[in-house]
């Protein structure tokens, strides 16, 4: 890269490109979805050996890594509508962008034991 | 920039008339056919819409499957059939479906715009995304309209 040419874009231009990484993320894992979900009409062993591979280990830590891009994504989201409907959005952008940032923190620390419970529970036993 | 610059496009002696720029998007009898619409102004408005319903969707949906009641334990065909047999979480998935989808299929069509620089590596990227989206909202909608729950 020619030096001097770095776009500097800050805090506006990495939640720009983390809405993007997270965004297709939840788009591709929504295929998947509506595919195992159909199983149903399958049989319920089909669907059930399916999503008994959701209770693993390994899966429920993506499911938390599900739950972190959807939560940025939505808090993120929320924040473009602001910046693009408010009049004080464009000059709070900032500060948004650091609240969603703290929002986000508060709320995966608090899914923490609710999500990878089934984890939790089979790593070190059910206390 | 140096201080000596004048700046672009400003008058020299201030009683002329200023000069009249074109918008550079103006579309005239030239413009192509496909940016006459205001199609890219709805989806653009789409975008935030469906964004703030999503946002209600797909967080009960995340607090109904992964937080409450044992997180992922719970989940079970026994599990999605007491939840169908209510037609208002039959609602609540089908519009979440048709959403979501709808706005996953935009936003990609943003990216492949964005990224694919050949016209004719776009148009199949997203010939490959339409069909892919129509498929999945055609079974998605068809597996919530036909779920039984006495399948075996």
């Amino acid at each position: 890269m020619p030096a001097g040419t770095m776009y500097r874009g800050r805090e506006g231009m990495w939640s720009w490109v983390a809405h993007r990484v997270t965004g297709v993320l939840i788009f591709f894992f929504l295929f998947v979805h509506v595919l195992d979900t159909s199983l149903v009409r399958v049989s319920p062993e089909a669907y059930d050996t399916v999503i008994a591979t959701y209770k693993n280990p390994v899966v429920n830590l993506m499911e938390f890594g599900l739950v972190a891009a959807i939560l940025f994504h939505a808090l993120n989201g929320l924040r473009i509508i602001a910046v693009d409907f408010w009049a004080k959005g464009p000059k709070m952008q900032r500060t948004m962008l650091w609240s969603v940032v703290v929002v986000w923190v508060v709320l995966m620390l608090g899914s923490i034991y609710p999500v990878l419970q089934h984890t939790i529970h089979q790593l070190f036993g059910k206390g | 920039m140096a201080t000596t610059e004048t700046t672009p496009g400003a008058p020299e002696n201030p009683g002329a008339v200023a000069p009249v720029i074109e918008p550079p998007r103006k579309r005239t009898a030239r413009t192509p056919r496909s940016t006459r619409t205001n199609f890219e102004l709805f989806a653009w408005l789409f975008m935030r819409l469906s964004g703030i319903v999503l946002v209600i969707l797909v967080l009960g949906h995340l607090l109904i499957q992964l937080y409450l009641d044992g997180g992922i334990t719970k989940v079970s065909f026994a599990f999605v059939a007491g939840r169908w047999s209510n037609p208002w979480w039959q609602v609540w998935d089908l519009v979440m479906l048709w959403l979501a989808m709808l706005h996953g299929a935009n936003g990609l069509r943003t990216v492949i715009n964005d990224y694919a620089e050949r016209a004719a590596t776009r148009a199949w990227l997203k010939a490959l995304l339409y069909a892919a989206t129509v498929f999945t909202v055609l079974l998605g909608t068809l597996v919530i309209f036909t779920f039984d729950p006495n399948i075996s």
